[in-house]
């Protein structure tokens, strides 16, 4: 499977290199082989997508090493080729919105309900089918059905039970004095600033404010990742960290379950502390392989696609009736607040207040 | 001796392509900038964000620009008027930081020192990786003058440091403001550094404008405040250099020997060449050899075979491609005055102060509707790097044509060669080292290159940066350790012969 995928990629790098050489070296103009080269690079790329369906272009913020495996599955079962651009999931969003209707891509594959929201906003992507819409629950999809969440994650109070006895039962009681200094926290994760816009959205700018300036009154301890105050907290360097679900997972699966001393702790309370954040996908409308888009989405939404997230990254499955990783507390006893995860696209307003109150930077 | 300031068509046209390179994000900014019309932008500046950070962004200009000034300027006196034995070997170490990223060098410093995060952190990190293009022009320029003048201070019964300070840094201001140009600029481009220092900077706004507020219209509106700041800095730079004759009127002696410098001074000189190489080579690679242990997968060692293959091909086309464009106005500034050489310059550096994603983003604009077969194709990503390592190209060509004679070309002229012959026979083979440093610059900056190749790249390709991308957020450092040392030491060839060909080999005649 690797192996086929880097003969590809070998075969696509080298027609692009001699068609800039072409380009820029002026010289032998007439050869005949340099242009055969660049006109089945072109074809290679473009035709199939146009002409005979098999191949589909996702844009893809979630990460090559997390979903290049899923979709190889893909192409190995349905037979549509995946051409897959990797990058950050709000830079695709600017990128998309920057191609408008001229845009390759077919499917928007995206980490965060926010970016999927702003898509949708601009108007760039159909409307999906009610069959693949019903297949998710309707708090973790598009309000007017233009992407549906493919997984989902929650935000925790990972502790060390050496440290702490009772986590604490709320948002608010995380401002106590006696956690001064003791609660790790990532400022550049977009999980936390998706967290921080659930808090938003559900206090209000002011009730927000107010809880992160008595929060970063709490001397709360940045770090570089998740996986990082996790460690901090494993390690007893803090007794708390604000982070998602599955790290704890990954790390007992890594370093065995003898390693790892942190527990997690849902709030489950309704708060933004509770949140249930999706990864997602949609389909562009400007698509030229709408049935191979609709296919692709299909697929992370099959059982095996379901599984595929629940295994490889305990990540919970959102279609009704797939069982989560047998740690992890129901989905429904989560106690998620409701609010529309497509509100979550005020990310840049939650940047500036974070800013502003001193959480975001030094 | 006053250049002339009618510039010859054969020089004039090929320029006038340069100016649309450089200029091309221009289009873009102003259609997406102003597409809630003038009300809209206005309002946007007028936030009182905005003008704090733009405060802020220019501290940190102006705190790196003058570091890298001194530490430049420093290390080229070393390399180039002390005794100390094995120069040419420290003159590439001084040069080495051109082959460091300026995100891989801010997280290998604040992933060894957490606290360093913040406005020290972000000054030190630029300031290290941007010294070096003060240090290859000021060594160069150092080169061609004449020592003659520090030997008769000397002899005058001043000592070394005073006489370089009162004589030769007069010769070489020029080279030194220029240098300090193209770091400032960078300095108000730069996100990967700031970002891993967690100090915010006005690149902050316009990358948060695109990843989180998915709003286009607004970043590109401040990324025009960016463009407004590169015109200032350019006429600032110019006021700076002033009248000074940058031109050599004789050979002079040009000796390359120097007089055997004071057992103090070479000692002094030693410990500031360690500090120097230690904290912007030293720190950087030990931490990322450090990640290579820690990771337990497997490297796929014909992978980064591969990527570096791919990662060498589009610098070396960038670098071909930067040269071609760069020759016209690099010779036309050196050799001509006037209203038209200045506006060609102005141009090729104006939009050298955009963030990455912002260029990126500018051809995509441009790409998508005008080259649809070449979207997504090498050829687009040359274009963008070419935007973005112009000013670094025509930089190194003024330089080295600038340190040759125009006599020669007189002479040609007078004997009834063409100009285009002249410019052929004479004035590029003449200034020929120092062009091919300037490629060499291109070649380095386009495989270290991240957003732009990020968003252009044809879809699948890797190279040395996007695989160190790529492992690092999934936290694999383990994975992105054979990437990163690939990438410093497959970039130190380059670097090499760069700066030995810009300083050692520039000024002979």
């Amino acid at each position: 499977m690797r192996s086929s995928v880097r003969t590809r990629r070998m075969r696509r790098s080298l027609g692009g290199l001699l068609a800039t050489a072409s380009l820029v070296v002026l010289a032998a103009c007439g050869g005949s082989s340099s242009t055969d080269d660049t006109s089945t690079d072109a074809s290679d790329d473009a035709t199939p997508v146009t002409i005979d369906g098999t191949s589909i272009t996702v844009y893809s913020g979630r990460s090559e090493a997390l979903v290049q495996p899923l979709i190889d599955e893909f192409t190995a079962t349905t037979g549509v080729t995946v051409e897959v651009r990797y990058g950050d999931s709000g830079e695709l969003a600017a990128l998309l919105l920057t191609e408008g209707d001229a845009s390759p891509a077919d499917v928007y594959f995206g980490q965060d309900a926010g970016a999927l929201g702003a898509i949708e906003d601009a108007g760039l992507f159909a409307t999906l089918p009610d069959t693949t819409l019903s297949l998710v629950d309707a708090a973790f999809r598009s309000v007017s059905g233009g992407w549906v969440g493919t997984s989902g994650r929650a935000r925790v109070i990972v502790y060390n039970p050496q440290l702490v006895v009772t986590p604490p039962a709320s948002l608010d009681e995380l401002l106590n004095v006696q956690w001064k200094g003791r609660i790790g926290y990532a400022p550049n994760n977009a999980s936390w600033q998706s967290f921080v816009t659930a808090l938003r959205v559900l206090r209000g700018e002011d009730g927000a404010e107010t809880w992160l300036k008595a929060f970063a009154a709490n001397a709360p301890v940045a770090y570089e990742k998740n996986g990082v105050v996790r460690d901090a907290v494993n390690s007893g360097e803090v007794a708390m960290g604000l982070i998602n679900h599955y790290y704890l997972y990954e790390k007992i699966k890594n370093e065995g379950a003898a390693a790892v001393v942190a527990q997690n702790h849902y709030l489950r309370d309704g708060d933004a502390g509770s949140l249930v954040n999706v990864a997602g996908a949609g389909i562009l409308a400007t698509s030229r392989n709408a049935s191979g888009a609709r296919a692709f989405i299909d697929w992370l939404l099959s059982d095996a696609g379901q599984r595929y997230f629940s295994d490889r990254t305990f990540e919970y499955p959102l279609v009704t009736g797939i069982a989560a990783f047998s740690e992890l507390p129901p989905l429904g006893e989560l106690n998620a607040p409701a609010i529309d995860l497509a509100d979550l696209k005020t990310l840049e307003a939650t940047q500036e207040l974070l800013a502003r109150v001193g959480l975001l930077t030094k | 001796m006053a250049r002339p300031s009618r510039i010859p068509a054969v020089l004039a046209v090929p320029a006038a392509a340069a100016v649309f390179v450089g200029l091309a994000p221009l289009i873009y900014l102003f259609d997406a900038g102003f597409s809630r019309g003038i009300q809209g932008v206005v309002d946007e500046i007028m936030r009182s964000r905005t003008l704090w950070l733009v405060v802020r962004s220019l501290t940190l200009t102006l705190v790196v620009t003058l570091a890298s000034v001194v530490i430049g300027t420093s290390c080229a006196w070393i390399v180039v008027r002390t005794s100390l034995r094995g120069r040419i070997a420290l003159l590439t170490l001084f040069a080495l930081p051109l082959a460091i990223p300026s995100y891989l060098a801010a997280f290998a410093w604040v992933s060894w020192l957490p606290g360093i995060a913040g406005f020290f952190g972000a000054a030190l990190v630029l300031t290290i990786v941007s010294y070096p293009y003060v240090m290859l022009p000021v060594a160069a320029a150092l080169r061609a003058t004449d020592i003659a003048l520090e030997d008769v201070a000397r002899s005058l019964g001043i000592s070394p440091l005073a006489a370089a300070w009162r004589v030769s840094l007069r010769q070489v201001q020029p080279a030194i403001v220029g240098g300090g140009l193209l770091v400032a600029l960078y300095v108000v481009s730069d996100f990967g550094a700031v970002a891993a220092m967690r100090y915010e900077t006005f690149t902050w706004v316009i990358y948060g404008a695109y990843r989180a507020g998915f709003n286009p219209t607004r970043a590109a509106i401040l990324a025009l405040v960016l463009v407004a700041i590169a015109a200032v800095l350019i006429i600032l730079e110019r006021r700076v250099r002033g009248r000074t004759a940058r031109t050599r009127l004789g050979r002079g002696l040009n000796r390359r020997s120097v007089q055997v410098s004071p057992r103090s001074l070479r000692i002094a000189a030693w410990t500031w060449s360690g500090i120097v190489i230690g904290v912007s080579v030293g720190v950087p690679i030990v931490s990322v050899t450090s990640w290579m242990r820690r990771g337990t997968a497997v490297t796929d060692w014909g992978d980064v075979a591969l990527t570096i293959r791919d990662s060498f091909g589009i610098g070396i086309a960038t670098a071909l491609a930067t040269v071609l464009l760069a020759l016209p106005v690099g010779i036309a500034i050196a050799r001509f005055s006037g209203r038209f050489t200045r506006a060609t310059e102005a141009s090729v550096y104006v939009t050298h102060s955009l963030p990455g994603i912002v260029v990126a983003l500018s051809v995509v604009y441009l790409g998508i509707s005008l080259v649809r077969p070449l979207y997504q194709q090498v050829p687009l990503l040359v274009f963008g790097q070419m935007i973005i390592f112009l000013p670094l190209v025509v930089g190194a060509v003024r330089n080295a044509v600038e340190q040759s004679t125009p006599v020669l070309e007189d002479v040609a002229r007078s004997l009834g060669t063409s100009r285009m012959a002249t410019l052929r026979r004479v004035t590029i083979p003449v200034a020929l080292p120092g062009i091919a440093a300037g490629g060499a610059l291109a070649l380095l900056g386009a495989v270290k290159e991240l957003p732009t190749t990020l968003l252009l790249r044809p879809t699948g390709l890797e190279t040395l940066s996007t695989s160190i991308w790529k492992y690092s957020v999934v936290s694999d450092y383990g994975a992105v350790g054979p990437y990163a040392v690939a990438l410093m030491l497959l970039a130190a060839a380059p670097t090499a012969v760069l700066s030995t060909f810009s300083v050692m080999k520039a000024a002979r005649q």
